[in-house]
């Protein structure tokens, strides 16, 4: 029976109309297009799309829960494994994860897993229902450097097991990424991210912005002078990569970090916000991944006429969501691929003027099975006023290099096991801030891991 | 949090104000800057610490009105709060990690301009106070607008005032007083210019002359101040740097001021059109 019902499609904002505003391009399920989805499921005994998540989502066991319309005990499952259900059904990957493993996939359409996730979770917000069972405050001080989704999960998981936790974020507004990075369009700010940070409020969080750790406050002063016993570190991975090519700071010339900052933490799309941004009639955005697609359409949304994605290897190969290609594309965004900028050219002015970039082809497959772009000799000349790079980011340096002891991997983050254990002794870090820039479940999932690994050290002491 | 608990017009567009964030002033170190918003929908706006007191728990920032945010911040009233005060941010300047017998060797010419009066404040303080020899030289358009007078006075040996229309000390630019201290003889052995981008740019070129080690501490623009936008790069030696951690201050000999100045006026149009209707930039 399952399988004659197809995948229920989500409906969503017009493209032509939604590439002009920053309301949610996508509108959700309602109650009985996710009862219907959830009815397709197998309920497979072994369930690949379980061992397919990165934190072990009992998949299954929810989405029956759904199929019945028990949406809170679908809520508490999630909840499980999971403190971030309305972000995650939002912006995991689910085509390389849950859905990319699922059964039906094979033939057909997989179960919609992440919009299945987004509905239980936006129904569960809606209905005020909330697991904030807490044990008894045990007194004992953590702190941790950071409030993107690492540092949210491993401080609310902390508060439930009765630690006195406080989160130190550097920027005035906490959700890291989620709120300075991800757009409205994708991601809503006051609906969803606001919330979840509520959440963690709500379970006696401290949430202390404007503090830059490692220059408002070190970790040994954390230590040694506000009587912290653990502290975690959850930095993210902030800092944008640029390419050294000719022309690259010339007026014009932005990170996507920059961009994407002006426009969501800082607002800058709003007519009354204070913060300028610079967009052009034409837009070229070098890179491949998420954030190249989120500055792209935001781009669009700011008014450029034309917007260029420029990425050096093949549509296959591109890092970002699937979804958010196809929305992309939708939108009007324009694909150059096999495309390498070797040079931002300028006018008298110093502004950009164009960008020069060589044409690829894909060699042979390397040992991984990969097949690297390699030049062809051939250059094209793209004119363009605004050149966004977006070509990722790398973990800041700060607070390694003022922290004694705290020892840094090879991609300059922070080194620490699996379970969050560094170089120093009640020091803890993960999720971007130890392996690069990645995705929110697996920092989500790794500062859950912390969290447990800091409960064991604590009682350790003792 | 951040109550306004002094504020002082020094001039008709300069405000000085006294704001309470202890965090910072515990931290805050000669060179670095710290970010304020002043409204909840505000900008950041990238402020050098002027003065701290860390008994007070309080710090001293100095802003002359030159847009929309400035004017913001300078109308916020003694007794309400900014929304934001974030740092120290940046490198404290090289002399704080040396030890008192290197400073005590030193003979330090600072050349202030316009606002720069207020970061080299505190650096000639904390020289001052060590004993090292400190000479100050201090440019401004008027004598009004000449800031914080007494205040350097006190934390220097020499004071030297120089005015664009002679209205106070010695009418000319901070360059002509350079030179003119130099070749009659001063024997400098660090100097520190701190001022708009082409004063910089022109100190360096007469520092050059006469082989003076020069820091200077770059505005650029800036976002976050942490190192996560890159909106502060500027060109170091070849190299790009971001100005909000590698600096704010820099060898001023290895410096691209053509670049930095350029870079500066990157959001110009949109700032002077602020107040109208269209911020986001499309033409230029
Ligand atoms: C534009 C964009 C789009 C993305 N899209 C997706 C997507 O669709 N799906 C997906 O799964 N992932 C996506 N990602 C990646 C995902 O957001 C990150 O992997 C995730 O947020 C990492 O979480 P984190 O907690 O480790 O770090 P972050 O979210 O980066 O949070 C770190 C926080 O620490 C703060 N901080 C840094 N240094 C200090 C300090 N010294 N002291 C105090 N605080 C400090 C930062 O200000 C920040 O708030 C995207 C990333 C970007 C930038
Ligand atoms: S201000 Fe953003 S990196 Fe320097």
């Amino acid at each position: 029976m399952a399988n004659k019902i197809s995948r229920v499609p989500v409906r969503e904002q017009d493209p032509k109309l939604r590439a002009t505003n920053f309301d949610e391009v996508s509108f959700g399920y309602n109650r009985e297009e996710a009862m219907l989805e959830a009815s397709r499921c197998l309920n497979c005994k072994k369930p690949a799309c379980m061992t397919a998540c990165p934190v072990s989502v009992k998949i299954p066991f929810f989405i029956q829960k759904v199929a019945e319309g028990d949406f809170k005990e679908a809520a508490r499952i999630i909840s499980i494994d999971s403190s971030l259900p309305a972000v995650c059904g939002r912006v995991c990957p689910q085509e390389s994860q849950c859905e990319g493993s699922c059964v039906l996939g094979v033939k057909g359409e997989p179960v919609a897993i992440g919009k299945l996730e987004r509905y239980v979770a936006d129904w569960s917000r809606e209905n005020g229902v909330k697991f904030t069972d807490k044990a008894p405050a045990n007194g004992v001080k953590i702190a941790v450097a950071g409030s993107g989704p690492a540092g949210l999960a491993c401080a609310s998981d902390l508060a439930k097991m009765g630690y006195d936790v406080t989160i130190f974020e550097g920027l005035h507004k906490a959700g890291g990424v989620l709120e300075y990075g991800i757009p409205e369009f994708r991601l809503p700010k006051e609906k969803v991210v606001a919330a979840e940070v509520a959440n963690v409020k709500a379970l006696g969080v401290k949430i202390e912005t404007n503090v830059v750790v490692g220059r408002t406050v070190t970790v040994d002063e954390l230590f040694d002078q506000e009587g912290f016993k653990a502290v975690f570190i959850a930095q993210g991975a902030g800092f944008p990569k640029f390419m050294n090519i000719p022309g690259e700071n010339l007026n014009g010339v932005v990170s996507a970090n920059e961009f994407l900052t002006r426009n969501n933490l800082m607002q800058a799309y709003k007519a009354d916000s204070q913060t300028p941004i610079y967009v052009g009639e034409s837009v070229c955005v070098v890179g491949g991944g998420n954030v190249a697609m989120d500055a792209a359409r935001t781009a669009l949304r700011l008014g450029a006429k034309s917007v260029k994605i420029v990425y050096r290897r093949t549509e296959k190969e591109l890092p970002a969501r699937a979804e958010e290609v196809h929305h992309a594309k939708e939108e009007g965004v324009e694909f150059c691929f096999l495309t390498n900028p070797v040079e931002v050219t300028a006018d008298d002015k110093g502004w950009v003027k164009g960008l020069k970039c060589e044409k690829m082809q894909l060699g042979e497959a390397d040992a991984s099975g990969r097949r690297s772009p390699e030049p062809t000799g051939e250059f094209i000349e793209i004119e363009t006023n605004t050149v966004i790079m977006s070509l990722g980011t790398v973990p800041n340096p700060l607070i390694a290099a003022t922290t004694p002891g705290l020892e840094r991997n090879r991609k300059g983050g922070i080194d620490a096991t699996d379970d969050g254990v560094t170089s120093r002794k009640g020091v803890f870090a993960g999720g971007d801030a130890v392996t690069g820039a990645a995705t929110v479940i697996l920092a989500m999932g790794a500062g859950r891991k912390a969290a447990k690994t800091i409960d064991e050290y604590i009682k350790s002491l003792k | 949090m951040y109550k306004i608990l002094r504020k002082e017009f020094l001039n008709p567009i300069t405000c000085l104000m006294e704001v309470e964030a202890p965090r910072v002033a515990r931290a805050a170190k000669p060179g670095q800057f710290l970010i304020v918003r002043a409204t909840s929908d505000g900008e950041r706006v990238p402020l050098t610490v002027c003065d701290y007191d860390r008994d007070k728990g309080t710090v001293t920032i100095v802003i002359q009105i030159i847009g929309a945010s400035s004017r913001i911040i300078c109308s916020l009233e003694e007794g309400s709060c900014m929304a934001d005060v974030v740092g120290p941010l940046g490198q404290p300047s090289e002399f704080t990690h040396q030890s008192i017998e290197q400073i005590k060797g030193e003979r330090y010419i600072f050349i202030a301009g316009g606002l720069g009066v207020a970061p080299v404040y505190p650096q000639a303080k904390y020289l001052h106070d060590l004993g090292a020899k400190v000479d100050i030289i201090i440019g401004a358009k008027n004598s009004e607008l000449l800031i914080l007078k007494e205040e350097m006075a006190a934390v220097c040996d020499n004071l030297y005032i120089c005015t664009d229309d002679g209205s106070a000390g010695e009418k000319g630019l901070v360059t002509e007083m350079l030179a003119k201290l130099v070749e009659g003889g001063e024997k400098y052995t660090q100097a520190i210019a701190i001022g708009p981008m082409i004063m910089m740019k022109f100190v360096t070129l007469t520092a050059k002359k006469y082989d003076l080690p020069l820091v200077v501490s770059l505005n650029t623009l800036m976002v976050d101040g942490t190192g996560m936008c890159g909106a502060c790069r500027v060109t170091i030696g070849g190299k790009t740097k971001f100005a909000c951690v590698d600096g704010p201050e820099f060898d001023a000999y290895l410096v691209d001021f053509d670049e930095a100045m350029r870079r500066q006026g990157m959001y110009r149009t949109q700032e002077s059109e602020r107040d109208h209707k269209c911020k986001i930039g499309i033409g230029k």
